[in-house]
């Protein structure tokens, strides 16, 4: 068990990080990620005030559906990247990064007393689980009366599982299909122990974070933090061209460099801040790296200067005072 | 957790085996194995690179850490389990038979002799 933002969290199960990582991509695995936020936006005036002060566009959200956001700060980076669900046309659910729930809080309570709508903080009500895996609708839909594979990949469903309330979502941190099951923390463990006992393989953060990495997904507080521009990533499809906090900085900022992913070619592991060179020049840094449990090739994620960042580019990765060929390669990496 | 009697071992979490024609075996213990989690990358030294008692040789990687290997007595490389460059997970499997990491020719059994015995280890360097 490790520290996870003031939260005790399994790192792995016995099983181990490789075994659960493999569970995952090739059947099912099960993870508690309680520790997420929950805010709930509400009020006339919930939609304006996401307009202005998420990312993306709430406008376009249709109730039971969620969608893939951010929160600006007011340099042009970021406070979080979130999870936003509409429950009804002027309420909505956010899911935050543990870490990050506080901040985000703090800003969006501020921001919305300009605005018909608060922000309460639903965190401790609801427990989460995701269960992830290309079996996870057929483990899952046993155990629910609604016909799952109606479920579109960001919708969301509210039900019993097991008499148990429940929201499903169809949505995931692992790049496979999936669920994040919400529920009362009184019924965790009831859900947990169904699931697992169906054949859900348990999987810590450890799994969690190489799973997330071989897609090429982000981590706030690795690929983004609050000066990242997500202009200069491959996520610049979430900034919608409207009026949001803090969009004077963050459309003017020129992208020196640029988020891509890496591929080593040895396995030794380039690790957060690690050097990125071109020519023995310095053009960049790591920020995260692991050996991909599918492919078992070293493979990364890091920021590179605009000039040398198409992929094919060939780079070197400083390890330990020796340069390792490397390669830009677009995620997933497997 | 398994520490074979026959074996010396030091408070950095090596093993040496007893020297066969001035030649002894190093590798990490089964307790450094399963600290370190799934070896994925191991850095041998080069045959010929002379070691003081207590000089880093190598390196083991894991997803975790990457950690250095140190040298229990002075010595010489005369041989380097190549094995691990394709499986380094026999570190983990086998620590103390496919999982050995170099050899060392050494001088005398002097600086063998400074080293715990596998009880010692237990209690010094696993049990703290």
């Amino acid at each position: 068990m490790v520290d996870f933002s003031n939260w005790q969290m399994p790192l792995q199960y016995p099983t181990g990080i490789n075994q659960e990582h493999m569970a995952v991509r090739s059947n099912v695995g099960l993870f508690d990620v309680s520790h997420m936020g929950q805010l709930r936006i509400i009020g006339n005036q919930a939609t304006e005030f996401l307009q202005y002060n998420t990312l993306n566009d709430p406008t376009s959200l249709k109730v039971g559906r969620g969608q893939y956001s951010m929160i600006p700060n007011q340099r042009g980076g970021l406070v979080d990247d979130i999870y936003l669900y509409r429950d009804k046309l002027d309420n909505y659910l956010m899911i935050p990064n543990a870490g990050n729930t506080a901040k985000v809080k703090n800003q969006l309570k501020l921001q919305a007393e300009k605005y018909d709508c608060h922000v309460v903080d639903e965190t401790e009500t609801w427990a989460l689980l995701a269960l992830q895996g290309p079996g996870s609708a057929v483990l899952l839909d046993r155990f629910v009366e609604d016909d799952l594979t109606m479920l579109r990949k960001n919708s969301y469903v509210e039900t019993t599982l097991s008499g148990c309330p429940a929201r499903l979502a169809r949505t995931g941190y692992t790049g496979e299909d999936g669920f994040e099951i919400f529920c009362r923390p009184t019924d965790a463990y009831i859900i947990w122990s169904l699931l697992t006992e169906a054949g859900a393989t348990p999987c810590g953060l450890g799994a969690r974070d190489t799973l997330r990495l071989e897609a090429g997904f982000p981590l706030f507080g690795n690929e983004f933090t609050g000066d990242t521009n997500p202009l200069c990533t491959s996520y610049a499809w979430v900034v919608k061209d409207k009026p949001f906090y803090g969009r004077k900085a963050m459309w003017e900022t020129k992208c020196l460099k640029v988020l891509r992913g890496i591929k080593l070619h040895r396995r030794g592991i380039a690790r957060h801040g690690y050097r990125i060179l071109k020519n023995d020049q310095e053009i960049g840094e790591v920020t995260s790296g692991t050996i991909s449990p599918m492919t078992r090739e070293s493979i990364a994620l890091g920021w590179v200067e605009t000039e040398h960042s198409n992929d094919g580019t060939s780079l070197a990765i400083e390890i330990r005072g020796q340069l390792v060929d490397a390669t830009i390669t677009t995620p997933p990496f497997f | 957790m398994d520490f074979p009697e026959d074996l010396r071992y030091t408070s950095t979490h090596e093993w040496a085996s007893a020297a066969e024609n001035g030649v002894i075996t190093i590798g990490i213990t089964d307790f450094a194995q399963d600290q370190l989690g799934d070896v994925v990358f191991v850095e041998l030294p080069q045959l010929g690179d002379q070691f003081e008692q207590g000089d880093p040789v190598a390196v083991v990687e894991s997803v975790k850490t990457a950690s250095d290997i140190y040298a229990p007595t002075k010595g010489t490389v005369v041989e380097v389990n190549s094995n691990l460059e394709d499986s380094p997970e026999e570190i983990n499997s086998d620590p103390y038979s496919r999982g050995w990491i170099f050899r060392l020719a050494i001088d005398s059994t002097n600086e063998l002799s400074d080293l715990l015995d596998a009880k010692a280890y237990r209690l010094n360097a696993v049990e703290e």
